[in-house]
């Protein structure tokens, strides 16, 4: 790393025969050796601080993972692991209580699965619209107007969700409940749409112009170009552009504590009310569950689940990009 | 060379001119100012065109790339168009399947006229999608899809709507076997056309281009991405497409313009400075600014 200044101060006293020798080096290697070793300082100052911000995020990491850890360990001491995921009741607060996290899984999997329906195919038809049929002039006012949705706080989506879309919903479903994963997910997926078309555009934009021209001077039209060779070039980014989606509507937390209800309820039904990972997490740790009790405990650990659920999709989502790279 | 002995020149007994070609001397000289003297005598009768580009203007935006050129396109011959970079020979090759339409803020102005059916390619009457169908294209650099060896070369004929299993299969086969690549794809082709080795790829993309069977081919500097092997597979391949269409060809490289066409046009600055029998162009041009070109000293 450093060898360019030693080599250029110590070239000179080897060079006896040279008809400088005697002086040891000119000013003007002299400078040259001063100038690296400067830069050469500098640059390992800059190398230090850049990979202190890169080292903060894996250390953060690692100490969330290692808080969870230590914080579910006595939930586990007191629950089997076994019944922890296999018991479908979780009632932790009852006088006898049960944990079995499975309906807080399906509650978290229904509202994903009905936000996803809604937040994939909107956002990537968008994303194709964006990318490969709008003018200029529509691109400019539409890709900002979508990005805006996401501003909006996902508590005013919440109320959104409660107070126009499940009355609005009834007026389909007459016997539709007034908490309910079905609206929850709804709106879940009306605010995932920005993420997953921002990042799928991106994803479609960055296929070369070269694979465009080659399919449009083949005759193609602009919507056998963009399903038959532009969709098809970007499907690893558009797979990372679902994930990141599937990531955020797992994570959610306010739009599902307040419209599906906070009442686990193992059922694959969006009809029905149901209580999530997230907001249960929420739900706990606003009340007065006392903190070492093995309720308080299962807020961590229902947080380990949730931690692994999205590391699964993460780490399939980063094996899809490897998968399907295409290298242009 | 014998191949340029056999090739360079116009071939003979194709002159009479029938009712769907245009000679090049029908326009008088008056009429085509920006043409300098050199350019005149390049044989006044042509054998049979294929196209014609007629004053042909072209704008990026308010910047006019290219300045009324006129340039006769002989049928079942090589035209290469040669020239220092940023002269216009790549816009000049893209107006003819209308490549630019994509782009916003381009404009065309002037005629060219394709035959047979002397229809106008850049008439605003006239479908770019049909127009392409018609006019095949290879680009710079390889660019197949990202699906199978098979996939790339049928999808021209999947998007003229052939659906007969059989009939695809022949055809993939048949212009895979005329642009001498067959031998080396057929026990892969339902690989991805990305396992193809660079040289390969830009083979598929012509196969994919003579697969839909186009009445011309265009070729942006197709060898400009490939070592000199694969090079000359390439050129040893216009050689042979050129029994069968009029193929206007892009280059940098004056051994292949010498080499594989048959005519040359020299483009400087966006204007047609020449235009004649690839010999008469190397050897003998009209022009200085034709000869400083050819002979290395600008450019």
């Amino acid at each position: 790393m450093d060898s360019a200044a030693p080599v250029a101060v110590s070239a000179m006293p080897q060079g006896n025969q040279g008809p400088k020798a005697n002086h040891g080096s000119t000013p003007r290697e002299d400078q040259i050796a001063a100038l690296v070793k400067r830069r050469n300082a500098s640059n390992a100052v800059a190398g230090g601080i850049m990979f202190a911000a890169a080292a903060s995020s894996v250390a953060i990491t690692c100490g969330i993972v290692a808080m969870l850890t230590l914080e579910s360990l006595p939930f586990f001491r007191e629950v089997n692991l076994w019944d922890f995921l296999t018991d479908t009741m979780w009632a932790p607060l009852f006088a006898a209580p049960r944990y079995g996290i499975l309906p807080l899984i399906a509650g978290t999997f229904v509202t994903t699965l009905v936000a996803l329906a809604i937040a994939l195919p909107i956002g990537t038809i968008i994303a194709v619209y964006l990318s490969e049929f709008a003018p200029h002039t529509v691109r400019e006012v539409i890709k900002p107007a979508t990005e805006l949705l996401s501003a909006v706080p996902t508590i005013v989506f919440g109320y959104f969700a409660l107070q126009v879309v499940t009355p609005a919903l009834q007026t389909f479903i007459p016997d539709l409940p007034t908490f309910n994963m079905l609206s929850a997910g709804i709106v879940m997926g009306i605010m995932i749409i920005p993420y997953v078309s921002s990042l799928s555009e991106d994803a479609l934009r960055a296929v070369p112009m070269l694979l465009r021209e080659g399919s449009y001077g083949m005759g193609a039209s602009r919507m056998q170009t963009a399903f038959k060779v532009v969709i098809p070039s970007a499907i690893s980014g558009l797979a990372a552009a679902y994930i990141l989606g599937i990531s955020r509507a797992i994570g959610e937390t306010m739009i599902v504590a307040v419209a599906a209800g906070m009442q686990p309820n193992l059922t694959l039904d969006p009809r029905q009310p149901a209580e999530t990972i997230t907001a249960y997490i929420v739900q706990v740790s606003l009340g007065d569950v006392e903190h070492g009790t093995v309720a308080f405990h299962s807020i961590f650990a229902a947080g380990a689940t949730l931690f692994v659920l999205t590391l699964g999709l993460n780490v399939f989502g980063h094996y899809l990009r490897k998968r399907y790279r295409k290298a242009y | 060379m014998s191949v340029e002995a056999q090739f360079a020149q116009p071939r003979p007994g194709n002159t009479v001119l029938t009712g769907n070609t245009a000679p090049l001397g029908n326009t008088a000289p008056h009429q085509r100012p920006h043409m300098t003297e050199a350019s005149k005598p390049a044989s006044p009768q042509l054998p049979p065109l294929k196209a014609h580009a007629k004053k042909l203007s072209f704008f990026y935006g308010t910047h006019q790339a290219l300045h009324a050129i006129d340039l006769p396109l002989v049928d079942m011959h090589v035209t290469a168009l040669i020239g220092p970079s940023g002269c216009g020979k790549s816009t000049f090759l893209r107006c003819f399947n209308r490549i630019h339409d994509l782009y916003p803020n381009t404009r065309y102005d002037g005629e060219i006229i394709l035959y047979p059916s002397a229809a106008n390619i850049i008439s605003r009457d006239v479908d770019p999608i049909e127009m392409r169908m018609r006019i095949g294209m290879v680009f710079q650099k390889p660019n197949p899809f990202p699906k199978s060896i098979f996939e790339n070369v049928a999808y021209g004929l999947r998007l003229k709507g052939i659906r007969n299993a059989t009939e695809l299969k022949d055809r993939v086969e048949t212009a895979l076997k005329s642009t001498a690549i067959w031998e080396e794809v057929k026990n892969r082709l339902n690989k991805s056309a990305y396992d193809l080795s660079g040289g390969q790829q830009q083979r598929l993309c012509i196969a994919r281009a003579v697969a839909a069977e186009p009445e011309m081919l265009l070729m942006d500097e197709p060898c400009s991405a490939l070592d000199p092997i694969a090079s000359g597979k390439i050129e040893d391949l216009i050689r042979e497409l050129r029994k069968k269409y009029a193929v206007l060809i892009v280059t940098h490289n004056m051994q292949q313009a010498s080499r594989a066409s048959d005519y040359t046009a020299f483009m400087y600055m966006g204007k047609l400075v020449e235009f004649g029998a690839t010999t008469d162009i190397f050897t003998n041009p009209k022009s200085k600014e034709t000869e400083d070109y050819v002979t290395g000293r600008f450019g």
